[in-house]
């Protein structure tokens, strides 16, 4: 698994200036930073960069966010969840404004990334916030010719905390090879058809299958969420090989 | 470079006192021990363990859980500090250093000056030898005195605490002496070759 090629010769990843150029509001908790970069990073989907704040005392804090657009599209978004007691997340999400400027540095990440040109049918399973890298590679795909089948299943809180929404479903619509499973834990609407509680063996053994055992799988999402999903998938006979993983937050331990 | 732009209103909300020089540039200090893995955790059993020591295309010797569990003992305390920022302070880890290892084969120095760590997964992380030995690292089977749990390489996992974290591969299988350096997992993917935190040494070409 480690043939790839060789890296080209050792590139510093500098520090450059971001503009907010829009932000929007996802969920209570979730905003998306629209950022204009001076030299645009040409990322691929599934990758991260390193965001720096400096206080007026000259503090400085940094933190990994991961990139929700595409390559393709003409603005860079981060799609930033508070973090309760965060110290760079709760200023990201309530205090920065249009026309302010921050640092990034970036791309970042080697493993956790899928480009549609690999054909390979994809399937990405995603807790809460996790749904960022995995949303750049729908949008990535979306823009393919010809796009491989894939399959997101996703799991939030409600119905209000499902990040994407409205563009998940358009996507889904529109696009008859990819099906889109919302796994609601917590409060379900009224009638609701999709799966409640949480995304368990039997919901996976059920809507990964199909799709292939061939295909690429992404996990991303909270410490405790990829611990049980991978691990469901690796007890249900995937090759934990083909199963790349991100985790973030606390570790529950 | 600009200056960095300053961010009104931004200030830090974490007390930080007496930690003198023990955090490294762009690091800050969490009480919790992130997991931070490239697949899922492997489960391994210590009957189904062992560790192999490999120079060349031979094995020099290949330790069994009970095997490896009698060779001498030794307790590391030193902070940690991953490149994602985050450092932990004042771990506390048991297991068998790198020159006890080399001790045990009858090698009095090292036969090569790099090796490859290989863990269960496919992962691979490559260290200078000199950053091994005289007390530097260990295969680590305890964390603050119990086995470590599998989320955080258990049952044993390379500790190397003045690199980056990423150098302390979980789930240790097997390693490798190298007369060259060959670039492991994350090495070959962006991230810096070397990984000290003390020179931000996070990304290629850092």
């Amino acid at each position: 698994m480690m043939a790839i090629d060789a890296p080209a010769p050792a590139k510093r990843l500098e520090w450059q200036l971001a503009e907010v150029r829009g932000i929007m509001a996802e969920t209570y908790r979730v905003k998306t930073l629209l950022l204009e970069l001076a030299r645009p990073l040409g990322h691929q989907p599934g990758q991260h960069v390193d965001v720096r704040l400096t206080a007026d005392d000259g503090y400085q804090a940094q933190r990994s966010y991961s990139i929700s657009s595409a390559p393709e599209d003409k603005l860079l978004s981060l799609t930033v969840e508070r973090v309760t007691d965060g110290e760079v997340s709760p200023y990201l999400v309530d205090e920065l404004r249009v026309g302010d400027r921050l640092q990034l540095r970036g791309p970042i990440g080697g493993h956790f990334v899928w480009t549609s040109s690999t054909h390979e049918p994809l399937c990405l399973i995603a807790g809460g916030a996790g749904v960022t890298p995995l949303m750049a590679m729908l949008r990535h795909r979306d823009q393919a010719p010809r796009p491989a089948p894939a399959l997101l299943i996703y799991s939030a809180r409600s119905l209000a905390d499902v990040i994407f929404r409205d563009e998940l479903d358009a996507m889904a619509r529109r696009d008859n090879c990819l099906s889109v499973i919302y796994a609601l834990t917590r409060e379900q609407p009224e009638g609701w058809q999709g799966h409640r509680g949480r995304i368990d063996k039997t919901l996976l053994a059920t809507s990964v299958t199909p799709v292939s055992r061939l295909s690429a799988v992404y996990v991303c999402g909270p410490t405790s969420f990829v611990e049980s999903v991978s691990g469901s998938l690796v007890e249900l006979g995937f090759d934990a090989l083909r199963i790349k993983t991100e985790r973030f937050g606390p570790s529950g331990s | 470079m600009d200056e960095p732009p300053i961010s009104r209103g931004f200030k830090s909300t974490r007390a930080q006192p007496n930690l003198g020089n023990r955090v490294p540039p762009g690091q800050h200090v969490t009480a919790d021990f992130p997991i931070l893995s490239a697949g899922p955790t492997p489960q391994i059993k210590v009957a189904d363990w062992k560790l192999a020591l490999q120079l060349g295309g031979r094995l020099l010797r290949v330790w069994s859980w009970d095997e490896f569990e009698t060779l001498p003992q030794t307790t590391i305390k030193a902070d940690i500090h991953c490149v994602t920022t985050w450092s932990k302070l004042d771990t506390t880890w048991q297991g068998v250093t790198f020159d006890d290892l080399l001790n045990a084969v009858g090698l009095s120095e090292p036969p090569e000056p790099y090796v490859m760590a290989h863990c269960d997964g496919g992962y691979t992380t490559n260290v200078p030898v000199a950053d091994l030995v005289g007390g530097k690292s260990m295969i680590a089977t305890r964390f603050d005195g119990l086995p470590i749990a599998s989320a955080h390489g258990g049952p044993a996992r390379l500790l190397v605490p003045h690199l980056y974290f990423w150098k302390s591969g979980k789930w240790l299988r097997r390693i490798r002496f190298m007369p060259k350096d060959e670039r492991g997992f994350w090495e070959l993917r962006g991230y810096h070759n070397y990984g000290d935190p003390w020179k931000e040494q996070r990304y290629d070409g850092d």
